[in-house]
């Protein structure tokens, strides 16, 4: 680093209300260069981000961030205001609220540079189509005049980009730019990036918890760690010989496969011949009155799940992977055959209960499947309510604590369990709250686990735990797993056979390592390169 | 993260700590207790504001006027008419020879018309009327304690009913969704499109004026609102995970409801609640202002606030009755700020 950086911060901290969030960090980002702040969710890498524009509501900032000889934290407003935009701009995760939905995007990019350029009307509608088209999207006259939700993810975090580079910044700051995007997206808007870079010159702060992606991306990077940078260096070094012991465990977290392999012939658990879901859509005028329309989900998916199996069903948002999880579960009515156990789902919630006590469910999203205002032992022991009413108040808490010691919750002796029997979920992490899940499923000891997305939600150490979990528990006690994910590296970690879905449809499947070694259709070679 | 929340607050339900957040708002909190004691107070009116004597010890024997009629007769008097005592002459047998009548602070009822006011009426506020007298002779002070308890027991009442209502409406839209859905936001729609205040015009001319047709006049049109919110609540929660994952267990649709949707969708409902409160309460004065609400006789402030406007320069009854107003409501929608605030999920509960 012979150049002078063009970004220096010394001991940043950043408090919310007497709470220290980012505690003294300094770091420094020399001009164009690529640098990767990695860490995970709450370890303060985008308030960090944030507090360089000082965009954070209600935070105390201390310590300097000197950018091209200023101060950034002591500039007055109006000139912090000048310096936002034109030389240093963001792109946020979420491109569908980080845009107006009320602007056509072309508005919205023309809007930045009004506001930093003295163009004329026409330089300026040039200059937006210009930025479109460098941004790579197709038509950019026509995208140019398109409201935010008549684009697709990946457009819409494009037209991001181009608003970002409007005024030629020094320095992007890119937060999670890819995080939002499906699987096969996330390469292409990262060559963008490193594409644009290297056209405009400019350094990038990409903020990021992907590991894959700063592989690929970042000259440099920044290792945080509960607001403390834990370790930084060139990407190469750091990911070769890791310091620091969090760098280590993050670089580590790649899940693991350790799964009992198939061994010959048993009936199946669960057997599907030609599943098919289809949703009544909305017609639009007089006809929808009397009629509605029809959407395919899935159309004809046949599968089989062996005892002590994973069946791994991967694809991309709307899939319609999620959709077949719900069938599977008797949740949505379907067409076509569905047996578990020999036995299919009837529209008696009566004749169901045997089959529900058979397969159980994992939601993806540990905050909104636990009930908010239920405790511990109420959310665990819901099944046993249903499943087995004849047991006593103390037997269904014996049971609840043997579920939670299951799944890796309950450490200490029975009076501390108690306690733990009456906390609510608010009060667990993330990866807790899905170990709660796993309890909650297999406290009726089924056969079958329905895991929609079961780690998507949780930081990559936690997941590999979790999934470490769910291995054991498949080895002791001989579970199936319906494995939904859109995550490659899982289904290689966790699946015994594979069924690929793009748009409704199963357009391969297989044994895994036939599946990931040598796939067949084109989409599955896309999304296995992708996860790289 | 976890472990400090751990550490901070061992096991609050979600409820308590709301219970909790809205206790640190200091004028919200201040108004609940405050109207609740207000509330309390006026459930004893008859203790502080009564025509009768609370006790009488007249020759050695004990009465208890409140319980009893005793006739005029008993003090001494020469009629077997029930006994006044506000004419001077018992007055004056009661405090003779070691006799005693232990009055309440304020010694008129809400009907009792004083035919031994020194003043014509309507009477300014003098020693004998604290806060004077209204057109025909009633204290004032008494008419508003009796009005504010019949103005808070009916807004209780009518909240109630239309609270319950909505809930129901609202589950049972909400939960079913599809054609049950459907039918009854039609019904909504036309049952609404109601002129409410005509009706009421209409109804209080073919029946007798009383509370319970006004109670649930009000009530058949009072749950519209709330129901709307219950079923958008409902609507978004029985999609999320955690019902899902009910469902597959095979949860019953009513254990559903009771466990999982109702709890996670009381938010609208409380928050609600002191606003339709008032807003009851509101109701009610403006219906017995136009003359379309409590039977004659009966306390109430809307009836006092058209006397005001009547009598312009008595002051006196127009400003204190719409000082009563002006605090009850104030102290509901203080109640109401800190009970939205307490409920808001994007207010984290600082330590």
């Amino acid at each position: 680093m012979s150049k002078t950086p063009l970004l220096e911060v010394r001991g940043l901290s950043v408090s919310f209300a007497d709470h220290e969030v980012v505690h003294g960090i300094d770091f420094s980002i020399a001009p164009g260069e690529r640098v990767a702040l990695v860490g995970e969710s709450g370890s303060g890498k985008t308030v960090t981000a944030l507090s360089l524009l000082r965009l954070v509501a209600n935070a105390k900032v201390n310590g300097r961030a000197l950018f091209n000889g200023n101060d950034l934290l002591t500039l007055p407003e109006s000139e912090l205001r000048a310096v936002r935009g034109r030389d240093m701009a963001m792109i946020f995760q979420e491109p569908m609220t980080a845009l107006n939905p009320l602007m056509t995007v072309g508005e919205q990019i023309a809007e930045v540079l009004t506001l930093k350029t003295d163009l004329s009307r026409a330089e300026l509608a040039q200059k937006v189509l210009a930025l479109l088209a460098e941004t790579g999207i197709p038509e950019p006259a026509r995208r140019a005049r398109a409201f935010p939700h008549q684009l697709s993810g990946g457009q819409r975090q494009r037209v991001m980009i181009a608003m970002a580079l409007a005024c030629q910044p020094s320095l992007l700051l890119a937060d999670e730019p890819t995080t939002a995007l499906d699987v096969s997206l996330r390469g292409q808007i990262l060559e963008l990036l490193v594409r644009l870079q290297h056209s405009h010159g400019m350094s990038v702060l990409l903020i990021t918890h992907d590991l894959n992606l700063v592989r690929r991306f970042a000259d440099r990077i920044i290792v945080m760690e509960n607001g403390c940078i834990v370790e930084q260096g060139a990407t190469a070094e750091v990911f070769a010989q890791p310091q620091h012991a969090y760098t280590q465990r993050l670089i580590a977290s790649k899940p693991v496969r350790d799964v009992v392999e198939s061994q010959g012939d048993a009936p199946a658990v669960m057997r599907a011949q030609g599943l098919q879901v289809v949703y009544p859509t909305p017609l639009a005028g007089v006809r929808g009155w009397f009629k509605h329309g029809q959407f395919v989900a899935v159309q004809g998916a046949s599968f089989a799940i062996l005892p002590g199996q994973t069946l791994g069903v991967m694809g991309e948002s709307g899939s319609g992977k999620s959709t077949l999880a719900l069938a599977a579960l008797g949740l949505l009515p379907f067409q076509g055959e569905l047996q578990i156990a020999g036995q299919s789902w009837s529209a008696n919630a009566a004749a169901n209960k045997a089959l529900r006590r058979q397969v159980q469910v994992v939601f993806q999203d540990p905050f909104s499947s636990l009930s908010p205002r239920l405790t511990v032992e109420e959310i665990v022991g819901e099944g046993l309510g249903v499943h087995a009413p004849e047991l006593s108040r103390d037997q269904r808490q014996q049971r609840v604590m043997t579920a939670l010691r299951d799944v890796g919750l309950g450490t200490g002796d029975d009076a501390a369990m108690a306690q733990t029997l009456q906390r609510y979920p608010h009060e667990f992490s993330g990866g807790q709250r899905q170990r709660l899940a796993i309890a909650r499923a297999l406290i009726i000891n089924p056969s079958m686990l329905v895991l929609d997305e079961p780690t998507s939600a949780l930081d990559v150490t936690v997941q590999k735990q979790v999934l470490q979990l769910l291995q054991n528990l498949q080895r002791e006690r001989g579970l199936s797993y319906l494995l939904i994910t859109h995550d490659v590296d899982v289904i290689r970690a966790m699946a015994h056979g594979v069924l690929v879905m793009k748009d409704g449809a199963v357009v391969e499947s297989g044994p895994v390592h036939q599946v990931l070694t040598q796939p067949q259709h084109d989409y599955t070679r896309i999304l296995v390169s992708a996860a790289g | 993260m976890s472990s400090l929340i751990n550490t901070v607050s061992p096991s609050l339900s979600p409820g308590r700590r709301a219970w909790l957040r809205f206790k640190r708002n200091r004028l919200g909190y201040w108004s609940l207790v405050i109207f609740c004691l207000l509330v309390v107070l006026s459930l004893m009116a008859e203790l502080i504001s009564n025509d009768r004597p609370l006790l009488v010890r007249y020759q050695g024997e004990t009465y208890f006027p409140m319980a009893r009629d005793y006739s005029e007769k008993t003090f001494g008097g020469d009629f077997d008419s029930p006994t006044d005592y506000l004419d001077p002459f018992i007055r004056e047998r009661l405090s003779q020879n070691g006799n005693w009548a232990l009055f309440a602070p304020n010694p008129y009822g809400p009907k009792t018309l004083n035919y031994f006011a020194k003043a014509p009426n309507p009477s300014p506020p003098t020693a004998d009327n604290w806060l004077g007298t209204d057109d025909r002779g009633r204290d004032l002070l008494a008419q508003l304690i009796y009005g504010f308890r019949v103005s808070v027991l009916f807004a209780l009442a009518l909240t109630f009913t239309g609270t319950l209502l909505g809930i129901l409406t609202g589950a049972i839209q909400g939960f079913f969704g599809g054609k049950t859905d459907l039918a009854f936001q039609r019904f909504i729609e036309i049952w609404g499109a109601m002129p409410e205040l005509y009706l009421l015009i209409i109804f209080s001319a073919v029946f007798a004026p009383s509370l319970a047709l006004l109670l649930i006049l009000l009530s058949l049109f009072g749950w519209m609102g709330l129901s709307d919110y219950v079923r958008a609540e409902f609507l978004r929660n029985r999609q999320l995970d955690y019902v899902r994952a009910a469902r597959s267990l095979g949860v019953s649709n009513w254990h559903i409801i009771r466990r999982h949707l109702l709890p996670n969708s009381m938010t609208p409902v409380v928050t609600f609640l002191p606003f339709r409160m008032s807003g009851a309460i509101l109701a009610l004065t403006s219906l017995d202002f136009l003359g379309l609400g409590v039977p004659p006789g009966t306390p109430s402030l809307g009836e006092l606030l058209s006397q005001g406007k009547n009598n312009i320069d008595a002051w006196w009854i127009s400003l204190t009755t719409f000082a009563v107003l002006v605090v009850t409501l104030l102290l509901l929608t203080f109640m109401g700020d800190a009970l939205r605030d307490a409920l808001d999920p994007r207010k984290a509960d600082a330590p």
